[in-house]
């Protein structure tokens, strides 16, 4: 903890210290958001339709990011869609994670056949832009919560996969689990016991990297209408729904964007420290 | 470099046989066409009659063929909206996908090395600082956020440029950059970090104390062995920029074959979309290919490895 602390405050890590605490902060906004005593972020009020910020330097106003083309205020609808975009990445991006790992744990401990299969299928699977995989997937199951994290979870299982098995090829030739295989330790137990712990840190640098991948892609679905529903808000909804006032209320294109902009510096930033601390060799993707 | 070759183009093969294959299932999960096909209170002989004829009838495994023999034959069925064979409307809109894919390319490898180059020329300064900020800000924007603040400054504020639309040169400028921002961030970043590493190299100290021109040592020394990785980087962002096109076509409204997939699939005209998503596919693996090869003409040891 000591070390990473230290890290951290170096030169070259203040900008993750800037990523992680701006994630803590996000972090606590939704999970406390619904404590803020902020309006509802469903409530509509059309005499308050598309009321600018009021904002000042002294006070935040009624509509601190002012309001949108039904009267919800937008910085309710930011807080509100911000637990929603974090849940379902953080869904996705564990649920891809662990299926990616667990196959490429297979994949790099048995080799062979199974090995040259899973390999093929994360060929393939990289071969179609993620977008238009999750756009057919997901036109084809119907935009639910649920599909929403199944998709995002397939689309990304497929990175962890490759880096996982990467680095059972290097540990699995090394003597202690040369002796553990020795001493007659089951298949299941080598890979859990000896194996898994020593390929969980890329896994989770990975899992960063993809966080940040995850949520663009996620707010690129709602914002083609084909992720978080309506009520729910959302910040790529948001935006498809600001497109249409670009001209005359600027706020709320605005506003939602810079929050998406914002989690995914502080994602990417976070990784890339988080990458370079634990393996520099990964720098180069 | 033949069986290099080779190799190559049978993973390139195999790699489409699976995207084809991943079409077929998501088609058969999409449930009954036929249900689709025929207005609201068609009767149950009708509903028979159709699917005999698409050949729903027979055994999933003859469908899997009959489709993968269509794939290859570049037959995916007539499109329900125009009532015109579904690759043909997805080819006619390929032009103004490859315009803006194209130049989003441009921009970004052109910008992504100089703003990457200066970066690592002034190390340590301002140059440095400002370029870097900028690249992490580029990889953190939403493409069609960016489009839509590029819309709402360029377009609604200054009138300088339209809204979107495909009318002229002028109308491509914006979603260009906006497409091709997050390459320009994502190739600055790796070129810088790649000079950086090869300016401490002893060849490139050897080439400066034989006394070099700086100019001459930056070329050919520094920014010629720099390049690889930038070349492998291109293929992969291929991917990105193919589906950053379906949201950046999306918000300037430009008639390619990303917003095609995607007002298809609001239309359910299921035939545009696998065509759709098959010529993309194609694209990013050809693409992939001559990457690879490329590759190998940049540094003969990986023909050799493979």
């Amino acid at each position: 903890m000591r070390a990473v602390w230290q890290a951290l405050t170096r030169r070259s890590g203040w900008l993750g210290l800037f990523g992680a605490t701006l994630l803590v902060v996000l972090v606590l906004l939704a999970l406390f958001g619904p404590w803020l005593d902020l309006p509802d972020p469903t409530r509509t009020n059309l005499r308050a339709r598309m009321v600018g910020p009021t904002i000042t330097w002294f006070s935040l106003g009624a509509h601190p990011l002012g309001t949108d083309q039904l009267g919800r205020d937008i910085l309710s609808r930011i807080v509100a869609g911000s637990r929603v975009t974090l849940m379902v990445a953080g869904a996705a991006v564990l649920l891809g994670g662990v299926l990616g790992t667990l196959l490429g744990l297979i994949s790099g401990y048995f080799g062979g056949w199974v090995d040259r299969i899973l390999m093929r299928l994360v060929d393939i699977q990289l071969a179609l832009p993620l977008m238009l995989l999750a756009l057919m997937v997901v036109a084809a199951l119907g935009p639910s919560l649920r599909n929403l994290i199944g998709v995002l979870a397939l689309v990304s299982w497929v990175r962890y996969a490759r880096i996982v098995r990467g680095q059972v090829l290097a540990v699995r030739e090394r003597e202690f689990v040369q002796s553990a295989r020795a001493i007659g330790a089951s298949h299941s137990r080598i890979i859990l016991r000896h194996i898994l712990p020593n390929v969980l840190t890329p896994a989770l640098v990975v899992a960063t990297l993809e966080l940040a991948r995850v949520i663009v892609l996620e707010a690129g679905l709602s914002f083609l209408g084909l992720g978080i529903q309506p009520p729910d808000p959302s910040w790529g909804r948001m935006l498809a729904d600001g497109r249409t006032y670009i001209s005359s209320a600027w706020w709320i294109i605005t506003f939602p964007g810079l929050a998406l902009m914002l989690t995914v510096l502080a994602v990417n930033l976070l990784g890339d420290w988080l990458r370079d601390f634990f393996d520099p060799r990964l720098a180069v993707r | 470099m033949g069986r290099f070759l080779l190799s190559r183009l049978g993973d390139g093969i195999v790699a489409i046989w699976g995207v084809v294959t991943i079409v077929f299932v998501v088609s058969r999960l999409l449930g009954d066409p036929a249900i689709l096909l025929l207005p609201v209170g068609a009767t149950e002989e009708q509903l028979q009659a159709l699917r005999a004829g698409l050949g729903l009838d027979r055994p999933i495994w003859e469908q899997y063929v009959t489709f993968l023999g269509g794939a290859l034959r570049g037959d995916f069925g007539q499109s329900f909206q125009f009532m015109r064979p579904a690759l043909s409307v997805v080819l006619e809109r390929m032009p103004a996908t490859m315009a803006l894919a194209g130049s989003a390319l441009l921009v970004g490898v052109v910008l992504g090395c100089v703003a990457g180059s200066m970066a690592a020329l002034f190390r340590g300064t301002i140059v440095e600082g400002v370029v870097m900020l900028l690249a992490l800000l580029g990889q953190a924007t939403p493409v069609f956020w960016l489009g839509l603040l590029l819309i709402l400054l360029f377009a609604v504020d200054l009138g300088l440029l339209p809204t979107g639309g495909y009318d002229g040169p002028m109308s491509l400028v914006l979603p260009a950059l906006t497409l091709g921002t997050f390459t320009t961030a994502s190739i600055a970043r790796l070129l810088r970090s790649g000079m950086l590493d090869v300016m401490k190299d002893d060849h490139v100290r050897t080439a400066r104390a034989k006394g070099l021109l700086p100019g001459t040592v930056f070329l050919w020394h520094i920014a010629r062995n720099s390049l690889i990785p930038v070349v492998t980087m291109v293929g992969i962002l291929a991917g990105e920029l193919l589906g950053g096109s379906v949201v950046t076509e999306t918000v300037f409204s430009w008639p390619g074959v990303g917003r095609l997939i995607v007002q298809a699939m609001e239309a359910k005209d299921f035939p545009v979309v696998q065509a759709g998503v098959m010529v993309i596919a194609t694209i990013f693996v050809v693409i992939n290919l001559f990457v690879d090869l490329l590759y190998g003409l940049l540094d003969p040891r990986i023909r050799a490895r493979r």
